[in-house]
């Protein structure tokens, strides 16, 4: 069996995992917050107060870009800065760098707190911030670079853990898709214009928006998972040659599926079936990831029973396993002629996004924030089981209410009456689509009362006095 | 869209060379080539994780290869390949076409080869299922189709589909955009006059202070004296002044009465109407910036057919 005292950790840095731990509950609950209120407002429109800071143009790119590049890469610094240090058996490389690298992101996230409501925007999805904090991204993110693979570079161990390949990709590939989307001609402080134009411009723009899914949003987060999930199942990785497999053939295909955001628009016929074959053949190496780590679990399955971090990671893997078996589906230009432009597609984003990306964040950070604090376990495992039902119920109420409005809406859209005339006008579909915006709504309001429950559990944690909430005795199987 | 044969070349390579990796790395993972004997750890711990040595999930390794060949055979069926047209030479629409005449000609030509796009097939299918029964409404006059209940029904979901997005689904208009349902025409109410409104579009165009030598200080005046041409409660004085103003030139628009004039769309101001607002701040924003509106040619959009039928429900909403 594990050996689970064989490090102290006091030989590594932590300071800046705790950092990054703790801010990624705090800017959890801000992302998640203002997606609440947009939700909210889609119903109640009057909830923008007419000012201007406050209407949903402004506050979406708030929550999405809050959401992932707040809370979701807050987590991914935290965890693989823990992670490559204690896989590599050696302390962070440039620890000073490590620190910058915490300070810059903050004093970006902050920038784009400010700009973004301030209606300062370059206009390109999940891209939104203007050059100069651009240009700060870019520094930031190669210094990230340099920490996470000096580290790899001085480690101890033989081989490099599959964890860290994950990480290793997702540092490197963001780098690029960064950088190529965002050339831009400035025209002053807070204004520029894309190099690109037209179906160019939409092309350069969707690839680095799936890839910002491929590789932020998935091959980190299974980088996670490696590390994650068989340390809280205390269970070996189900199968080696599995995550090779689907490690090189998820980086390979990721990059093509871009196209398949914009089917039926003016890209030319053949980078949109192009999209439409990479982004199907995908689907077999996405599942590996979720078939190594679920099988990881064979001989603890018991602990399912006991252990509510656990059930996170399971249930994030499940979810992960559901978003990319629909994503590739609809990316099938039949059924992305129906999906396309409907809430199937917000329902899609959000399972990978909460079910996927937000659970496994928090299944690592309840593993993570005792070991941090010298603790043996969570503050309460009764809060964090609360948290689990909240999360999963919210996460099902947003997906399946989408679901239902989208594929309503979809059509709805195509209805047509024996004179050829559109059955249903673009309102129509707004009115019925209510009562979904309303469930949703609820959904994302129970989501976010977990995330609350969390911050208070993890704060009680850090508080509590040294040594003072032992691991609990495993249960007999 | 047609790129250079270098790209083309260069794509289809990348492309096949992916996809066979894929291919490649699947088979060579499927038999067990790490001299250690299959559901056993590989030997290395990673801060006390270790790895098993199991065998691919065969139903996995399958469903892999069945995507690969999937993927094979649609990029064969289908354009997918660089400039390679795929095996039925099927195409989206007319990709490259960069005006009206350009789409015309394109697809003529494809019409004389045989060869039609999904697009222009789907719009010959519905030409030919649906075209009757608008060619019938044409045939009809405008003053019988308004009485004809189920023309109006199809003018009304026409309107909703291209019309409420300027106009309002109850067609009452909003700041800029007329109010359809009043008896208030720019450009006339008759059932021939709406057609031509709509068939050739309108360019509304006030130009900033009428394109007249009046001053700033003016401004409230001519305002105080539209107020008062539209029956409001007003200062005598001050809207005798504006009169002064509106007849350095107003009124070649807008007549010496203020009723307007349907030939140039020039509002009347003597009724209550306002299509940019009736307080005093509109009323001086508008003489003194100007106003432009614009309602485009429906003709080459929709075709003379299906304007004939909006027409009819047009008329109506103010026509009970």
């Amino acid at each position: 069996m594990m050996n689970h005292s064989q490090s102290t950790g006091a030989d590594y840095n932590y300071t800046i995992v705790r950092q990054f731990a703790l801010t990624t509950v705090l800017w959890g609950i801000v992302g998640m917050s203002v997606g609440v209120l947009i939700a909210a407002q889609l119903i109640w429109p009057q909830l923008n107060f007419d000012t201007p800071w406050l209407t949903y143009s402004r506050l979406r790119p708030l929550h999405t870009n809050a959401v992932i590049f707040a809370f979701g890469t807050s987590a991914l610094f935290a965890t693989s800065y823990y992670v490559v240090q204690r896989t590599c058996q050696t302390r962070l490389f440039a620890p000073k760098l490590a620190a910058f690298t915490f300070w810059g992101w903050q004093a970006i996230i902050l920038s784009a707190a400010i700009t973004l409501p301030l209606g300062f925007t370059s206009g390109k999805e999940y891209a939104e911030l203007e050059w100069p904090i651009d240009i700060a991204i870019t520094i930031v993110w190669v210094c990230y670079a340099i920490v996470f693979f000096g580290t790899i570079v001085k480690r101890t161990t033989s081989h490099i853990y599959v964890a860290n390949w994950f990480f290793g990709a997702f540092i490197i590939t963001v780098a690029v898709l960064h950088i190529v989307n965002s050339m831009a001609v400035p025209v002053s402080l807070t204004k520029s214009y894309s190099m690109y134009s037209g179906a160019v411009d939409a092309m350069v723009q969707w690839w680095y928006g799936h890839n910002a899914v491929g590789f932020l949003l998935t091959a980190g987060f299974l980088g996670m998972m490696y590390y994650f999930v068989p340390k809280q199942a205390g269970r070996p990785v189900y199968s080696y040659r599995l995550s090779i497999v689907h490690f090189w053939a998820l980086i390979a295909l990721y990059i093509w599926a871009g196209p398949h955001h914009l089917h039926y628009t003016a890209l030319p016929d053949w980078t949109q079936s192009l999209g439409m074959v990479m982004s199907l053949i995908l689907f077999a190496p996405s599942w590996g990831g979720m078939i190594n780590g679920i099988m990881t679990l064979s001989g603890a399955w018991h602990k399912l029973r006991t252990d509510p971090v656990l059930r996170f990671l399971v249930v994030s893997l499940s979810f992960y396993g559901m978003s990319t078996f629909e994503g590739p589906m609809m990316a099938i230009k039949t059924v992305n002629a129906l999906s396309h432009y409907t809430d199937w597609t917000v329902g899609h984003v959000h399972s990978g996004a909460l079910g996927w990306v937000a659970m496994v964040s928090i299944g690592s950070l309840y593993h993570l924030i005792p070991v941090l604090f010298n603790q043996g376990r969570m503050y309460s495992t009764n809060l964090v089981n609360v948290h689990f039902w909240l999360a999963t119920i919210g996460t099902v109420l947003y997906i399946v209410s989408m679901w239902i409005s989208g594929v309503m809406q979809g059509l709805m859209w195509r209805a047509v009456n024996s004179d050829g005339t559109l059955t249903y006008s673009f309102v129509e579909s707004l009115e019925a689509s209510y009562p979904f915006y309303f469930v949703r709504f609820i959904g994302g309001v129970f989501f976010l009362t977990g995330m609350f429950i969390m911050a208070y559990n993890v704060i009680r944690t850090v508080k509590a006095p040294k040594d003072s909430l032992p691991a609990l005795a495993e249960a007999k199987a | 869209m047609i790129m250079s044969n270098f790209w083309s070349i260069w794509i289809t390579v990348l492309t096949l060379i992916v996809i066979a990796g894929c291919f490649f790395i699947l088979r060579k993972m499927s038999k067990n080539n790490t001299g250690i004997k299959e559901g056993e750890s590989m030997g290395h711990s990673f801060d006390g994780i270790e790895e098993l040595n199991n065998p691919l999930p065969k139903w996995w390794a399958y469903m892999f290869y069945i995507t690969i060949v999937f993927g094979l055979i649609y990029l064969a069926m289908y354009p997918g390949l660089g400039n390679y047209k795929g095996l039925f030479g099927w195409t989206s629409s007319n990709q490259s076409v960069r005006s009206m005449e350009e789409s015309k000609a394109a697809v003529d030509a494809a019409k004389a080869e045989n060869r039609l796009s999904q697009y222009d097939r789907e719009v010959a299918h519905a030409d030919e299922k649906y075209g009757p029964i608008f060619a019938a409404y044409l045939a009809t006059p405008l003053e019988e189709l308004v009485k004809n209940e189920e023309a109006l029904k199809v003018g009304g979901r026409l309107f909703l589909q291209n019309c409420a997005q300027c106009h309002g689904s109850d067609a009452r208009g909003s700041k800029g955009f007329p109010n359809l349902t009043d008896k208030s025409w720019l450009y006339g109410g008759e059932l021939a006059d709406i057609k031509t409104t709509l068939m050739n579009g309108r360019n509304g165009m006030m130009p900033p202070k009428g394109g007249l030598p009046i001053e700033d200080s003016e401004l409230e005046g001519l305002a105080e004296y539209v107020v008062k041409l539209s029956g409001g409660e007003h200062d005598a004085a001050l809207a005798a002044q504006g009169q002064g103003s509106f007849m350095k030139g107003c009124f070649a628009c807008h007549g010496m009465d203020g009723t307007g004039n349907k030939f140039m769309g020039a509002p009347n101001l003597t009724d209550n109407d306002w299509l940019y607002g009736g307080s005093r701040g509109a009323i001086v924003e508008s003489i003194k910036y100007g106003r432009a509106g614009v309602m485009p040619a429906w003709k080459d959009i929709l075709g003379e057919e299906k304007v004939h039928v909006i027409t009819a429900y047009v008329y109506s909403l103010s026509n009970k």
